[in-house]
């Protein structure tokens, strides 16, 4: 029997479907992998015995309705997950067990998907590479001592080595995007008010979204289906119509114009990285589409501002974390002793620089000089978007300035880690969708991602161009099993 | 501009962490050369620039005012460190 756990999304739900085997049998699978995975440290909990229940159930169904139909997933632990613990890859929150769902992982299961576990990341999703959580750093399965990139570093890191069909990540500044391209997978995150933010442990509210990692741009489609949609639980979600991105996904893309950023050429890009650039574009010529030439400029000031905006709203978000509704507690002589104590305990050292920054330019006589600033730098980022929109369909960029790095490589200096980000975060900072594109392999046979940046609320344009770019780059995750 | 020791401490106090020495030292090096990065900015000029303060145009929906949930006590006190099954206990506040 062919290995179950090498398919896509759409095939074994097709698979299931027509009985060519059982979701006992998908489940099984992934479940094998996952426990020979330690050394990839990808799970903060396990669900596998809850799991393979609920296949059995599914299996014994006479009628397999909905979308998911029959698949395990296993999400990063920053969704609510009821009855299962949700750490946030935070020590503060180790003991957490909600006693509710998030929206999206709900309307997984709804679509007739299961809990298969919770997978690390960052702690609070403060991070690049998956070396600030709690629970240990994450293995990029292309390499030992490799980082897969973060925050959803665990997310990314199960799906490349196959211990999971599909996942869902979150992305603030990055984090769905960096470590797709650093695992070379595929990862969508949607417009800001796209999928509901409910249920979310939140870190920056005007910033994150939830959003699917996949092997394929077709499974992409399908997963992002799933979580889209208002809910009256998220007041920032939109209630406009969800489109069929699935039936809808088509590689025909002739005729529309796509940008080409030049402010995304920066210095010291490794040579690799512009060269998978210019072929990006010669596949989409290819696909008959027009590239034109665009200038984002204010693209400079897109990261300076992210860390003024992301750490006030993280400082705000994590206030609550105070040893009195639910995590961790430290003991203390008196009330305020006792939350300093707590939080001294519970949050990492990264968690703390953020929550500190945000303090400080939120402070009394500084909230003019970053905070107000910030904001109206975030208009001008948004600005340049918004005119080149009026001239093209959809932007093209590479997803990242290099591929993954060893562990340890950027300690000790927070803005070479932030770095990492500078093609991602001007997305986030004006609520715009776009996707990373698993696209080619740099010298030292690391995977890269090039990076597709749509109109609000354009999903289909960005998935249709990604799907034109797949057919033709035939991209293959060349993942040697090195750490059972 | 660098953040020194003092400020350090000063807005660990307004974020409720407490610090050791070791940790001022070492926060007060990363958050100044956050903040030399973050001060970029500058060179922008946004004296007629409108701040963003909402990165969706669409104005918030209305709905009818209706309890949705209560009576939830024992779920909402089941993840706290300290209760006595119908508040969260704390230190002793007032003397």
């Amino acid at each position: 029997m062919t290995d179950l756990s090498n398919s896509t999304l759409v095939d074994l739900i097709k698979g299931i479907k027509k009985k060519d085997f059982t979701s006992e049998e998908v489940t099984k699978s992934f479940i094998k992998n996952s426990e020979k995975s330690d050394k990839l440290n990808t799970y903060i909990t396990k669900c596998f015995d809850q799991a393979l229940i609920s296949a059995k159930k599914f299996d014994k169904k006479k009628d397999h309705k909905g979308l998911l139909s029959g698949v395990p997933i296993a999400v990063k632990d920053l969704f609510c997950t009821k009855d299962v613990k949700t750490t946030a890859g935070s020590k503060i929150l180790n003991n957490f067990v909600p006693t509710y769902e998030s929206t999206v992982t709900k309307k997984l299961w709804s679509e007739g998907a299961f809990l298969l576990g919770k997978l690390n990341c960052d702690e609070f999703a403060m991070g690049s590479s998956n070396e600030t959580s709690f629970f240990g750093n994450v293995t990029n399965p292309f390499g030992d001592k490799l980082v897969p990139g973060g925050s959803s570093g665990g997310s990314a890191s199960a799906l490349a080595a196959n211990l999971t069909p599909a996942t869902i990540g979150t992305d603030t500044g990055g984090s769905i995007r960096q470590p797709a391209s650093f695992t070379g997978t595929v990862g969508l995150k949607p417009t800001y008010g796209r999928c509901s933010r409910w249920g979310i442990v939140a870190f920056a509210s005007s910033l994150d979204q939830a959003g699917p990692m996949t092997k394929t741009v077709e499974d992409c489609a399908l997963l992002l289906q799933c979580i889209s949609g208002y809910d009256p639980n998220d007041s920032t979600s939109i209630d406009i119509k969800v489109d069929n991105f699935s039936s809808d996904l088509t590689e025909k893309v002739k005729g529309l114009t796509i940008g080409i950023p030049k402010e995304y050429r920066i210095e010291n890009m490794p040579v690799e990285i512009d060269e998978l650039w210019k072929k990006g574009i010669n596949f989409l010529k290819d696909a008959g589409v027009i590239i034109k030439d665009i200038s984002l400029p204010h693209t400079m000031y897109a990261l300076p501002a992210y860390y003024i905006v992301a750490p006030a709203e993280a400082s705000s978000n994590l206030a609550r974390y105070d040893g009195v509704k639910y995590g961790h507690r430290s003991k203390g002589k008196n009330l305020i002793e006792m939350y300093e104590n707590t939080r001294s305990e519970g949050f990492g050292d990264e968690v703390k620089r953020r929550i500190l920054i945000g303090t400080y330019v939120l402070s009394s006589g500084y909230y003019e000089a970053y905070y107000l600033k910030a904001q109206k730098v975030r208009q001008l980022i948004k600005q340049d978007f918004d005119n080149s929109f009026k001239s093209v369909d959809a932007i093209l960029t590479p997803s990242t300035p290099s591929s993954s790095f060893k562990m340890g490589e950027k300690e000790g200096d927070p803005v070479s880690m932030y770095l990492n980000d500078i093609f991602t975060v001007p997305v986030n900072l004006a609520g715009l969708p776009a996707i990373s594109v698993p696209s080619g392999y740099d010298k030292k046979k690391l995977p890269l991602g090039l990076q597709l940046i749509g109109k609000p609320f354009d999903e289909q344009t960005i998935l249709n161009l990604s799907l034109a770019l797949q057919k033709r780059i035939n991209f293959k995750r060349n993942v040697k099993i090195w750490w059972k | 501009m660098s953040i020194d020791k003092d400020t350090v401490k000063h807005i660990s106090k307004l974020a409720r962490i407490s610090l050791n020495d070791k940790q001022v030292d070492s926060l007060s090096k990363d958050l100044s050369s956050i903040i030399r990065f973050i001060e970029k900015l500058n060179k922008l000029n946004t004296d007629n620039v409108k701040p963003l303060t909402s990165i969706i145009d669409a104005s918030l929906k209305s709905r009818e005012d209706e309890i949705r949930d209560g009576k939830i006590r024992d779920q909402i006190l089941k993840n706290s460190p300290e209760n006595n099954d119908e508040f969260f206990v704390v230190p002793k506040v007032i003397e």
